[in-house]
């Protein structure tokens, strides 16, 4: 199977977007190699900024830029891009509404060997609270490519969230992406996975996996954790009457916490939260610390097995 | 010349007597620091500036962007003498559902460029306006003003840097320079001398003056549109200025006047 990182296929394309849209400008603080905006600035350089490590004045540059009239995308580190610049995000660009693209690479645990200070596990949480914000957590290459050029056209805020990591391409059919849609990957009848990111595939696998042993179970690619398909959400949790989220991710606030309080509201189901468990992560290889922190096919095949238990208490 | 600010000086106090009316009737804000940024305002927006109340959103304005957003009275009344909006909405300052919040929504009040209130983000908002304009090819230009304890916030520095970089000289940003923060002298709270030669370093052209004469802001503006290069006024000014029970003193930081104070300062300012 192919894989490609969500980062390189954002800096693709947004280099081919450039071309289209010509009110589009890029920001970087200083790691336009890593988050690959590289690929913009090389065919568009009077468009680039480099803002240095400078990443609180990048945001609020790039809600001057939207405020006359440009689509600017900041990107840098996601725990740079979100935890160090929450309140220009939240002042500067959510409560004006301006039409500034966060677009964050390395979240996640799979950053790998840098460790719990570049491995950011907040972000969605973070950005979720914030009015007037979407979030868009793709899932493979094809899904990123899609989620960049719907960013582009939402007139506002976009969370955009990447990885650092080369992940296997799913949609190699390509895909229908709308924002605030989710895609039924597959049609379950005993729990349903709702993933969101890297997390997508391991939960593909899963349910592979859970097939064999006599469980049917649906899998949902939550590619917009904001605004939530809630109806997607409670027709799963109708139809197959347990859920287990995935995410790579605190299990706090994320894409679980967004699912837990919607079938609490609307259809309580049982309900597990795949996700990192409220702790920060630590240096190692990215295969070594899904592994140990709960984030592979085989935690989601037990969480699946959990859920559907609780169910038929 | 004389003419020009005679006018002005007649203006800057009906906007102050706006400012006390409106806090008077809101019965909170921040009256200090309106009243020393007043002379700036109305010079900008009186003489300098090219807006057009009409059509608010024109792309070939200047822009102004009041990073210290406490100051909205100013900037309200300022709006309302332009005919941004009519004159009689001043009175529901920070009142539910009003426009006029408490810091300045430029979503819900024309005129108002950009939303401000959390210390420290005008100037970078500020910037990328500057940018733009750059990018448009467009010759406005655009003016931020910064208060002197909002000088501490490390953000206005990382723009100070990147103006200088990006050689912003359709920049100018005023600091209105009247020595008090609300927990003090802003020697006392945290020093942010000396602040030319701060301004200085980072690149930026800096002009020193008196921020209540009409002459030097206007040269000033004058000679920031020639400078090549983005332009700091360190603009020396009283605190609560024209009021005199307000003047230089820090508890009238952030208190509305009530009943007799108001009839006193309305009394003072008048012309």
């Amino acid at each position: 199977m192919e894989k490609i990182a969500t980062r390189v296929a954002y800096g693709k394309t947004l280099a081919v977007l450039g071309e289209e849209n010509r009110d589009i400008v890029v920001l970087d603080a200083d790691l336009a190699k890593s988050t690959k905006t590289i690929e913009f600035k090389k065919k568009f350089p009077d468009r680039f900024f480099d803002m240095g490590i400078a990443e609180a004045n990048m945001v609020g540059t790039a809600a001057g830029l939207a405020a006359a009239g440009k689509i600017p995308f900041c990107s840098t580190f996601a725990v740079f891009a979100t935890g160090r610049t929450y309140d220009q995000i939240r002042q500067s660009v959510a409560y004006p509404r301006l039409n500034v693209k966060i677009a964050a690479t390395h979240a996640g645990i799979t950053v790998g060997e840098d460790g719990s200070s570049h491995q950011m596990l907040e972000d969605i949480a973070l950005m979720r609270v914030l009015p007037n914000m979407t979030v868009l957590v793709p899932s493979d290459a094809v899904a990123t490519e899609a989620a960049v050029r719907a960013a582009a056209k939402i007139k506002g805020p976009v969370y955009l969230r990447l990885g650092r990591s080369a992940v296997p391409v799913l949609y190699t059919g390509g895909m229908d992406f709308n924002v605030g849609k989710a895609i039924r990957l597959r049609r379950g009848k005993d729990a349903t996975i709702i993933a969101c990111g890297v997390m997508v595939g391991a939960a593909l696998e899963a349910a592979g996996e859970l097939a064999q042993e006599g469980l049917n179970v649906g899998v949902i690619d939550m590619h917009t954790v904001k605004p939530l398909d809630v109806d997607a959400v409670v027709v799963a949790a109708r139809e197959t009457g347990a859920l287990v989220t995935a995410e790579e991710h605190s299990i706090i606030g994320g894409l679980g916490g967004a699912v837990a309080e919607t079938v609490a509201e609307h259809y309580p189901v049982p309900v597990k939260r795949v996700g990192i468990e409220d702790t920060f992560g630590e240096s190692g290889r990215p295969p070594e610390l899904l592994q140990k922190y709960g984030l592979t096919a085989a935690h989601l095949v037990a969480a699946v097995k959990e859920v559907v238990r609780r169910k038929n208490r | 010349m004389e003419e020009t600010v005679k006018m002005l000086e007649e203006k800057a106090r009906q906007i102050r007597r706006h400012v006390i009316s409106m806090l008077g009737a809101a019965g909170s804000g921040h009256p200090g620091g309106s009243l020393s940024a007043a002379d700036i305002v109305t010079a900008l927006y009186f003489k300098v500036m090219r807006v057009d109340a009409q059509n608010s959103r024109w792309p070939d304005r200047d822009r102004f962007v009041l990073s210290k957003g406490h100051a909205a009275p100013v900037l309200y009344a300022a709006l309302a003498e332009k005919g941004f909006f009519p004159l009689d909405e001043l009175n529901g300052l920070r009142k539910l559902g009003s426009p006029l919040q408490g810091h300045p929504d430029m979503r819900k009040v024309p005129g108002v460029e950009m939303s401000t209130g959390s210390l420290g983000q005008g100037l970078s908002a500020a910037s990328g306006m500057a940018l733009a304009g750059k990018l448009d090819g467009k010759d406005y230009r655009v003016y931020v003003l910064l208060g002197d304890g909002e000088l501490q916030e490390g953000q206005v520095w990382e723009a100070a840097m990147a103006a200088s970089h990006y050689g912003l000289d359709n920049l100018t940003a005023f600091i209105d320079y009247n020595g008090f923060q609300i927990d003090g002298p802003v020697e006392e709270v945290m020093s942010i001398d000396p602040v030319a030669e701060k301004w200085r370093a980072f690149g930026w052209h800096v002009i020193s003056i008196d921020g209540h004469d009409f002459g030097q802001i206007l040269k000033a503006v004058e000679e920031a549109g020639t400078a090549g290069r983005p332009t700091a006024v360190v603009a020396k000014t009283v605190k609560g200025k024209g009021v005199s029970f307000m003047e230089n003193q820090v508890d009238w930081h952030g208190v509305a006047p009530k009943g007799e104070q108001i009839d006193q300062a309305l009394a003072e300012l008048a012309g």
